[in-house]
């Protein structure tokens, strides 16, 4: 679809295009959310994350949720971009954009799509610490 | 039928595989296939907190299955 953009992929992902796709004259605002690599978890030291993910699925749900902003709210645009791979602290595992005419929609927007990714997404994190490990949220 | 089973993050870890294929009687349904793989790998007896997806698409345990649907083991995500 025109008005979506989604990407799976091990390359560094791309704030200007993102921005670049939502873009619109008829918007009066972009939102613009960017997830990064905090380093700890709890009181821990986090030193990497490694993203894997089932890419077909995962490409689906992400245009699904894509698809039911558009129709929920009142936005333009939306890309939603997420990474995999290993990833350094700092580095930016996900972005969504969204452009609306007014602010209201373009946040709301961009809040469902971050959080409905993290319920239905099917891509997984694993935690490396100095002495192990974890995949997040396994035992919940 | 044939079944093809794809394993996620931490329960491809808890198996030792990312695939696994299973032989399972016509017109199964998802429990069943949940009880299978229980039965079948020990290491998945006290992990249950899992979603299934057939074909991509997330499926509940009444779900039917056909010969060569591909089902996928989906413990809980956390991208982002």
């Amino acid at each position: 679809m025109k008005n979506i953009s989604i990407k799976l992929t091990s390359d560094t992902l791309s704030l200007q295009e993102c921005y670049a796709f939502v873009e619109d004259p008829a918007c009066g605002g972009i939102d613009v959310f960017v997830g990064t690599v905090r380093n700890h978890t709890a009181k821990k030291t986090v030193h990497q994350l490694d993203f894997s993910a089932y890419g077909p699925m995962a490409l689906k749900e992400m245009e699904k949720i894509a698809s039911q902003a558009l129709e929920t709210y009142e936005v333009y645009k939306i890309a939603i971009h997420h990474a995999e791979g290993i990833l350094k602290i700092g580095d930016i595992p996900v972005i969504i954009a969204v452009s609306a005419a007014h602010r209201a929609a373009a946040f709301d927007a961009c809040k469902f799509a971050i959080d409905r990714l993290k319920e239905t997404v099917p891509i997984w994190k694993k935690e490396y610490f100095e002495d192990g490990e974890v995949w997040v949220n396994a035992h919940p | 039928m044939q079944i093809q089973v794809l394993l996620f993050g931490i329960v491809a870890d808890l198996v030792g595989e990312d695939r696994v294929s299973l032989t399972i009687e016509k017109n199964s349904s998802v429990k069943k296939l949940k009880k299978m793989l229980c039965d079948q790998f020990e290491q998945l007896k006290n992990y249950h907190t899992y979603a299934v997806a057939v074909n991509e698409h997330y499926a509940q345990d009444d779900f039917v299955l056909k010969d060569r649907d591909v089902v996928a083991i989906i413990p809980p995500v956390s991208g982002g």
